[in-house]
C-alpha cells in the first residue's frame, strides 16, 4: 500500500433519523489524487454520507480519520477548514449576489477585516474561473443570470477558493450537456493531478468508467463493496451489488394477470408532453390496475404525475377520464373528474400540518358536509373517522393533530381524503417516502385493496423493488422518455436498473 | 346540541375510543390552547379594568366612559375582523386605514350626501369593496405579493382621499346619519355602532369557524400548495378574502362618519398597524393557518382600554405607544411558550 496514510478514512459510520437507519456502519477510504465513485440506489445512504463528510450531519457513531488523525466534523466550517468542499446537486448559491461575491461568501478578502476588497475578489474569482476553463464568466455578473452549467462552475470555483484537498461532487453531470460534461472531466483530471481527491456521485455508469479510479457501493446504509476498481469491474457485478435489498418487503397478492384487461380504461393519457421534462407519454389505466413508473430522479416521473393531475400544464397531449377530456392545467378539473393525488412531498404539498386528521381528510369534500356554506362538523368528523378506520389509521382519533402521526399514518390520511371523495384514479408519488419499513407492508396492502375495490392506481417510486412488487404493469423512464413497458412479473430489478442507467 | 365551543373546534361528544395521545394535556389541544390564550387575554383585560378602576374610580367605570371605550373599539374592531381573515389566509392588508379614509371622504362629498343615509352607506361600502377587489385581483390573479399590492393601495387610496377633500374636513349634514351617534339612539344603553361591531364579530366568528369559506381560508393559510392540490381554488379564495377586508373597511368608514360627523382624508391613520397588532396578540398566526376572531376582538379591547386609561390619567401618548409595544412583545412571547409547551 501507499506509504502515506489515506487522505480520508471513515469507518463504521452510523446515523439514524426517526424511523430510519440511514447509515448502518459505512466504511469509506479515499486516497489523495484519486476519483472515488460512490454508487447506490436512492435511499442507500449516499446523501447522508456526504452530509456527514461535509459536517452538515453529525454521525451517531463511527470514526473519521483525516490524514492519519482522528477528527470530528462538527460543522460545515470545520469540514471546510480541513479542506473538504462539497458541491451539492441543488446548488447553494445566492442568486442576488455576483459571481465573485458568491465565490468568496463567508471568507471575503478584506482590508482590516471590515471593508471587502471587491477588486481583489473579482481578480481572484476570474483566476479560478479561468482555471476551470470558463474565462467567459464575468465575476461581476449576478449568479441568477447564469445558466445552470455556469452556476455549477461558480459552485466549483467557490470550492476551490479554499485550500481544498477533497471535493465531493453530488451528481455534477445531471444538469450538463455532453460537451460541458467533457469540460467537467477535464477539471476533475486537473484537480487529481494536483493531488486533490474527488468523491464523485453519479448514476451514469459510463461516466464512472471514464473518470473513476475506485468505487464504493452503498446499499441499505452499508458499504457492500469498498474500493472496487472502477474501470474493470463488470457492470453486471456493480448492479448486482446495488440490488437485492436485504429488507424483505411483503407485497400483497396480485390478481391474476390480465384480470383488468377486459375493462374499459378509466384514465387515458395521450401524447402528454412538457418541454424539457418528458417526451410524449401515452398510457391507459383500467379500474383495478396498478401501473408503476420506474426511473431515476430527474427522469420525469413526478412531472408526469403532476401534469396528469393538472398541477403542471402540458405543452401538448391530453388526459381523459372515462372518455372525457380534462381541461389542461386545472387541478380542480382533475379532482372533479375523479382523480386524486398523494404528492411526493407529503408535508409540503399534501397536509395541513397545524390541523386535525378530520380536517386533513375532509378538505377535498367540504361541500358534502355543508349546506349553503355552513359546515356540519359532526357529519364531517364521522365521515372522516369512517374513512380513516377503513384504512386502519392509528390513532383512531379524528381529532388528533396530523403532525403527531407517523409518516405511514399521515399517508393514510391523504389516501383517506381521496377515499372519502370517492375518486376513481389515484396518483401516488413516492407513497412510502418517510414511512418506516414495518409500516410499508401495511400501506402496500391498503393500496392493493383499494385497487381490488375498483380504483385505478398510478404509482411512482424511486425504489425499484417497490414498483415491481406492487404494480401490475411497469413503464420504465429514462431522461423523460418511456424506454420500456412490461408486465411487472416479466421484469426484475437488474433489468430495470440496466434500463434506467444505460438505456440498453 | 350543535353549539360550538370555540370558533376552531366543535365540542361534540366523542362516540367511542378517545384515549388519544395526551400530548397537549387535552384530546383536542388546538381547541384548548385557543381557550387558554383567550383566557390570558381576558386576564390582561381584567387587570386593565382593575387599573382603570383604581386610578380613576369615578371616571373609568362610569357608563358613559364604558360606552365610549366600546364605541372607539368598534371602528377598529370591524377592520380587525377583516384583517384576521386575511392574516389567517397567510396574507396581509396594509391598505385598511387608507381604504377607510377614502371610503369616508367619498361617502361624505356634497354630491353623495344628496342621496342621504342610503347614499352615504352605499358609497362607503362600495368604495371599500372596490378597493378590496383591486387588492384581490392584483394578489390572486396578478400574482403580486400581498405586502406590496396593499402597500400600493395604501399610497394611492390616501392620495385619492386627499385629492377628493383637498385636505378639508367634509361635514355631514344628513341628520339620519348623525342621529345614529347620539345618546337617544342607544338601545338598552348600547350605542348602535357597538351593536354593528358585535354583529360583525359574531358573523365573522361563525364564518371562520363554521363555514366552508372559513375552512378554506385556514387551509390556504396553513399550506397553500396542499390546498391547491386538494382541489381548492386558492386564487378565488384569496380574491374573496381581500374583498371581505375591503367590505369591513367600508363598514368601518361608515361608522367613523357617524362617530365624527364628518369625513376626512386623515381618517383611519395607522389602522393597519392597530388591526395587525390586535390580531397578532389575539393569537392569529402572522404566517397564516390559524386565526381567531374572539382573540382579535379581545386584542382590540385591550388596546382601546389602554388608550382610555392613559387618556384619563393624562399620560402622554408617547408612554401609551411604549406600553402598546411592550404588550405586543409580551403577548407573542407568551404564545410561543404555550405553543412550544403543547407541541413538544
Amino acid at each position: 500500500m501507499a506509504p502515506e496514510p489515506p487522505l480520508l478514512t471513515m469507518s463504521g459510520i452510523t446515523k439514524s433519523f426517526p424511523g430510519v437507519r440511514a447509515l448502518d456502519g459505512v466504511d469509506l477510504e479515499v486516497q489523495a489524487g484519486e476519483v472515488h465513485c460512490l454508487l447506490g440506489q436512492n435511499g442507500a445512504g449516499k446523501s447522508t454520507l456526504i452530509k456527514v463528510l461535509a459536517g452538515a450531519h453529525q454521525p451517531d457513531g463511527g470514526e473519521i480519520t483525516w490524514r492519519g488523525e482522528a477528527v470530528a466534523l462538527k460543522s460545515p466550517i470545520a469540514a471546510m477548514r480541513l479542506g473538504i468542499a462539497t458541491i451539492y446537486q441543488e446548488l447553494d448559491l445566492v442568486e442576488g449576489l455576483s459571481v465573485a461575491e458568491n465565490v468568496f461568501l463567508g471568507h471575503e478578502p478584506t482590508t482590516a477585516g471590515i471593508v471587502v476588497r471587491g477588486g481583489t475578489a473579482r481578480t481572484a474569482a476570474a483566476g479560478l474561473l479561468k482555471r476551470l476553463g470558463h474565462p467567459e464568466i464575468d465575476p461581476s455578473r449576478l449568479v441568477g443570470d447564469l445558466s445552470a452549467a455556469q452556476q455549477q462552475i461558480v459552485s466549483m470555483a467557490r470550492a476551490l477558493s479554499h485550500e481544498v484537498r477533497l471535493i465531493v461532487m453530488d451528481e455534477p453531470s445531471a444538469a450538463l450537456d455532453p460537451d460541458e460534461v467533457d469540460n467537467l472531466f477535464r477539471i476533475v483530471g486537473d484537480l487529481t493531478a494536483d493531488g486533490v481527491a474527488v468523491v464523485y456521485i453519479s448514476h451514469r455508469l459510463e461516466e464512472i468508467r471514464r473518470i473513476g479510479d475506485r468505487v464504493t457501493v452503498l446499499k441499505d446504509g452499508r458499504a457492500v463493496a469498498v474500493g472496487l476498481p472502477a474501470k474493470s469491474t463488470p457492470t453486471r457485478d456493480v448492479v448486482a451489488l446495488m440490488t437485492g435489498r436485504n429488507v424483505e418487503y411483503v407485497f400483497p397478492e396480485r390478481p391474476a394477470a390480465g384480470a383488468a384487461a377486459g375493462r374499459e380504461p378509466v384514465l387515458r393519457v395521450e401524447g402528454l408532453t412538457r418541454q424539457g421534462e418528458f417526451a410524449p407519454v401515452d398510457l391507459e389505466l383500467r379500474p383495478g390496475e396498478i401501473v408503476g413508473l420506474a426511473g431515476l430522479v430527474g427522469s420525469g416521473r413526478s412531472e408526469i404525475l403532476e401534469t396528469v393531475y393538472g398541477a403542471r400544464r402540458a405543452d401538448a397531449g391530453r388526459v381523459l377520464v372515462d372518455g372525457t377530456v380534462l381541461r389542461p392545467g386545472s387541478v380542480r378539473a382533475a379532482v372533479r373528474a375523479g382523480i386524486g393525488l398523494a404528492p411526493e412531498e407529503r408535508k409540503a404539498q399534501g397536509l395541513l400540518m397545524l390541523e386535525s386528521v378530520t380536517r386533513n381528510v375532509s378538505i377535498s369534500t367540504l361541500s358534502r358536509f355543508s349546506r349553503s356554506g355552513w359546515l356540519d362538523h359532526r357529519a364531517e368528523r364521522a365521515a372522516a373517522q369512517q374513512a380513516t378506520r377503513e384504512l386502519s389509521l392509528r390513532p383512531d382519533n379524528p381529532d388528533a393533530r396530523i403532525r403527531t402521526l407517523s409518516g405511514g399514518n399521515q399517508q393514510k390520511a391523504v389516501l383517506a381524503r381521496w377515499l372519502l371523495r370517492g375518486c376513481k384514479v389515484l396518483l401516488l408519488d413516492e407513497p412510502t417516502r418517510g414511512v418506516d419499513v414495518g409500516a410499508r407492508a401495511e400501506l402496500y396492502a391498503v393500496i392493493r385493496r383499494l385497487a381490488d375495490e375498483g380504483l385505478a392506481v398510478l404509482l411512482v417510486s424511486s425504489e425499484v423493488p417497490e414498483v415491481l412488487g406492487l404494480a401490475d404493469r411497469v413503464l420504465v423512464l429514462r431522461e423523460g422518455s418511456v424506454v420500456h413497458t412490461a408486465d411487472a412479473r416479466e421484469l426484475d430489478e437488474h433489468r430495470v436498473l440496466d434500463l434506467v442507467m444505460e438505456g440498453s | 346540541m350543535t353549539q360550538p365551543a370555540t370558533p376552531a373546534q366543535q365540542d361534540a361528544p366523542m362516540p367511542a375510543a378517545k384515549s388519544a395521545p395526551d400530548k397537549g394535556g387535552s384530546r383536542r389541544p388546538l381547541g384548548l390552547r385557543l381557550d387558554v390564550r383567550n383566557l390570558s387575554l381576558l386576564g390582561v383585560l381584567a387587570v386593565l379594568v382593575a387599573v382603570g378602576g383604581i386610578t380613576k374610580p369615578d371616571e373609568f367605570l362610569a357608563t358613559s366612559n364604558l360606552q365610549l371605550v366600546l364605541t372607539q373599539a368598534s371602528v377598529i374592531g370591524v377592520v380587525t375582523v377583516g384583517m384576521t381573515f386575511v392574516i389567517t389566509s397567510g396574507g396581509i392588508d396594509l391598505s385598511v386605514g387608507a381604504i377607510v379614509a377614502l371610503a369616508s371622504v367619498w361617502a361624505t362629498t356634497v354630491a353623495t350626501q344628496e342621496y342621504g343615509f342610503t347614499g352615504i352607506l352605499f358609497t362607503a361600502v362600495i368604495v371599500g369593496v372596490g378597493c378590496g377587489l383591486v387588492n384581490g385581483l392584483l394578489i390572486a390573479y396578478g400574482r403580486m405579493v400581498p405586502f406590496i399590492a396593499t402597500l400600493a393601495m395604501l399610497a394611492s387610496a390616501r392620495g385619492l382621499a386627499l385629492q377628493i377633500t383637498d385636505g378639508k374636513t367634509q361635514i355631514v349634514t344628513v341628520d339620519s346619519v348623525l342621529d345614529l351617534g347620539i345618546r337617544d339612539a342607544y338601545i338598552l344603553g348600547i350605542p348602535p355602532l357597538v351593536l354593528v361591531f358585535a354583529a360583525v364579530t359574531v358573523i365573522g366568528w361563525l364564518v371562520l369557524g363554521r363555514t366552508t369559506f372559513g375552512r378554506r381560508t385556514v387551509a390556504v393559510g396553513g399550506n397553500a400548495e396542499a390546498a391547491r392540490l386538494a382541489g381548492i381554488d386558492v386564487r378565488r379564495q384569496r380574491l374573496y378574502l381581500y374583498l371581505l377586508s375591503g367590505l369591513c373597511c367600508g363598514i368601518a368608514a361608515f361608522m367613523l362618519i357617524v362617530l365624527a360627523g364628518s369625513g376626512q382624508n386623515t381618517n383611519g391613520n395607522l389602522y393597519e398597524l392597530d388591526a395587525i397588532a390586535a390580531a397578532i396578540i389575539g393569537g392569529t398566526l402572522l404566517s397564516g393557518g390559524r386565526g381567531t376572531i374572539v382573540g382579535s376582538v379581545l386584542g382590540v379591547l385591550v388596546f382601546t382600554t389602554i388608550t382610555n386609561i392613559f387618556a384619563l390619567n393624562n399620560l402622554e401618548s408617547a408612554v401609551q405607544q411604549i406600553a402598546k409595544g411592550a404588550i405586543i412583545v409580551a403577548a407573542v412571547l407568551v404564545q410561543h411558550r404555550t405553543l412550544r409547551g403543547g407541541d413538544a
